[in-house]
């Protein structure tokens, strides 16, 4: 290809979308209102997903010894839960760390007073920090099977409830996934269609002069690819100062949220965001140029 | 470098068979050729015709005898159902896909409806022809003004074609078919919007253009130019051939 042939493909690929002002402000209007939502949507999900994932860091399984359990054996034993996929982090506590911790919880600060020797002496455990917590009872048949381990404290319902929580925002996600994509998946074929009517003419204009396929759709492609970056960008502008915004709302209106759910820096939704919706919004503006012109160049 | 060489011979040879073809059988030479749709009844039956380089000719019919179909199977939109279509030497039905573009440059085309790409101006619309056999820039702004000037439209190449008259858009639309030099210009129904003085003109371009050597093919209705224009004129009546005569008239259908 020469390259007057280049520039000119590039320059006409701008001046389409001049051209037909209507076909490219609804095309773009399209991409945004579908990239938009998705946008939201991640945007909720992934802060849902955050504050499941900081309270399952939380989740614990406490492991405790027979007293004659030998050091060797408890070191042994702690490389062993470490060494498991579904562990996240294991923390060994002395029968001295757990007196000092607990003492002064229950018999207040001089606790020590009515009692001059430890009476957690030989109670040496392991505290055990799941990385997903639905493996919960399978960590806890495994610790009942070693012979050493008097008891294992775990709750439940934390578990339970947390797993569960994952699950249902799976399903919802892939439920407005689907309906997100079949609305886009309309409304764009809706607006290829528009396309078609407009460009109809044209195209057999050029292929009726010798156009080559290449020539025909070079500009048509480079356009859609445009209109699908400025889809793509606009709501990201939008949802960038609408989440700060919110973001903001939350934390000085409802401090005491703040406490306990952590939500994600508008930065941390953005690395994702940015490159998936620009590339969704490319990948639209390519697919839906190239169909387009596709249907009119057997002339 | 031996490949290259016998590529070349091998070129060489077919463009002198193709020569060969034209020198015997005309410039367009169809031969027993037939094309049905898949309903009703065959738009061309049985059609065999010769047009030489630098003829003239008028292909006249009705609505529905087959001049249309003729005009797409010479474009290569359609290939024939049997028969033979031959164009400059080629053989339409050999023709790939990927070749028809670089066919098609050989062909000027112009249409009752002129076609022009109407968001653009004079000067864009006859350029646009020449930027698809990419033409360097400085070629363009030579070749575009001065077909324009043949076409008597060098004071409007600034203009948008809607402001223009039916006359002066076909004029473009004929600027724009010439513009690439083609060996064969057909033009379906050129006159078919224009008013009297219009047709005219644009008639007598076209006779001016196939002075200078290149085969004009007319598909016209009107009586009237094909009478005065004594050129060849192929008479088509429900896809067949019904008359051709050097120098001949409109035939009536009655």
């Amino acid at each position: 290809m020469k390259i007057s042939t280049l520039f000119y493909t590039i320059k006409q690929g701008f001046a389409n979308i001049f051209r037909n002002k209507w076909y490219s402000l609804a095309s773009i209007a399209t991409i945004s209102a579908c990239l938009f939502l998705f946008g939201l949507f991640y945007a909720v999900v992934a802060n849902f997903q955050n504050i499941i994932k900081t309270a399952e860091e939380g989740v614990s399984v406490t492991v405790f010894f027979d007293v004659d359990t030998t050091d060797a054996r408890l070191e042994e034993i702690g490389q062993d839960i470490a060494a498991r996929l579904e562990v996240s982090e294991v923390k060994f506590i002395s029968d001295d760390e757990a007196w000092a911790t607990f003492g002064p919880e229950y018999f207040g600060e001089n606790y020590a007073e009515g009692f001059p020797e430890n009476p957690l002496e030989g109670d040496n455990s392991y505290e055990v920090y799941l990385s997903d917590v639905s493996m919960q009872d399978a960590l806890v048949t495994w610790l009942n099977s070693i012979p050493e381990v008097r008891k294992v404290n775990y709750s439940e319902l934390t578990a339970n409830t947390l797993s569960g929580a994952n699950l249902l925002i799976a399903y919802v996600s892939i439920g407005i996934i689907v309906i997100l994509l079949a609305v886009s998946i309309f409304l764009i074929s809706n607006t290829v269609a528009i396309g078609i009517s407009v460009r109809k003419e044209e195209i057999n204009i050029m292929k009726y002069i010798g156009a080559t396929d290449f020539f025909v759709r070079a500009p048509f492609v480079l356009e859609g690819m445009i209109i699908g970056v400025l889809g793509a960008g606009l709501p990201l502008i939008l949802i960038y100062s609408l989440y700060n915004y919110a973001l903001n709302y939350i934390v000085e209106r409802f401090s005491v949220l703040s406490g306990f759910l952590s939500f994600l820096s508008v930065d941390q939704i953005f690395k994702f965001l940015t490159p998936v919706s620009l590339l969704v919004g490319v990948g639209i503006g390519f697919l839906g140029s190239i169909s387009t012109v596709r249907k009119h160049l057997h002339v | 470098m031996i490949g290259g060489f016998y590529m070349a011979k091998r070129k060489e040879a077919l463009r002198k068979k193709r020569e060969k073809m034209i020198e015997e059988k005309g410039v367009i030479y169809l031969d027993n050729v037939s094309k049905s749709y898949s309903t009703g009844s065959p738009a061309l039956n049985g059609v065999t015709l010769s047009i030489g380089k630098g003829e003239f000719v008028f292909i006249v019919g009705d609505s529905g005898s087959g001049k249309s179909t003729l005009i797409k199977l010479l474009l290569r939109e359609l290939t024939a159902t049997s028969g033979n279509v031959h164009v400059m030497g080629l053989d339409m039905a050999k023709l790939k896909h990927r070749q028809i573009p670089k066919y098609r440059r050989n062909l000027g085309v112009v249409f009752q409806d002129f076609r022009l790409l109407n968001d653009r101006n004079v000067y864009e619309n006859v350029a646009f022809a020449q930027r698809i056999v990419e033409k360097s820039a400085s070629e363009i702004r030579r070749n575009v003004p001065s077909i324009l000037a043949t076409v008597g439209l060098a004071g409007k190449y600034k203009a948008k074609t809607k402001q223009l008259s039916g006359g002066e858009q076909q004029r473009v639309a004929l600027a724009r078919a010439l513009v690439n030099k083609p060996s064969i210009l057909l033009a379906d129904e050129p006159t078919g919007n224009l008013d009297p003085k219009n047709s005219w003109d644009i008639m007598k371009l076209l006779e001016e253009i196939n002075a200078k050597g290149t085969t004009v093919v007319v598909v016209t209705h009107n009586r009237e130019i094909v009478n005065a224009m004594e050129k060849r004129v192929i008479t088509m009546k429900k896809g067949v051939i019904v008359s051709d005569e050097e120098k001949g008239g409109y035939i009536d259908e009655d």
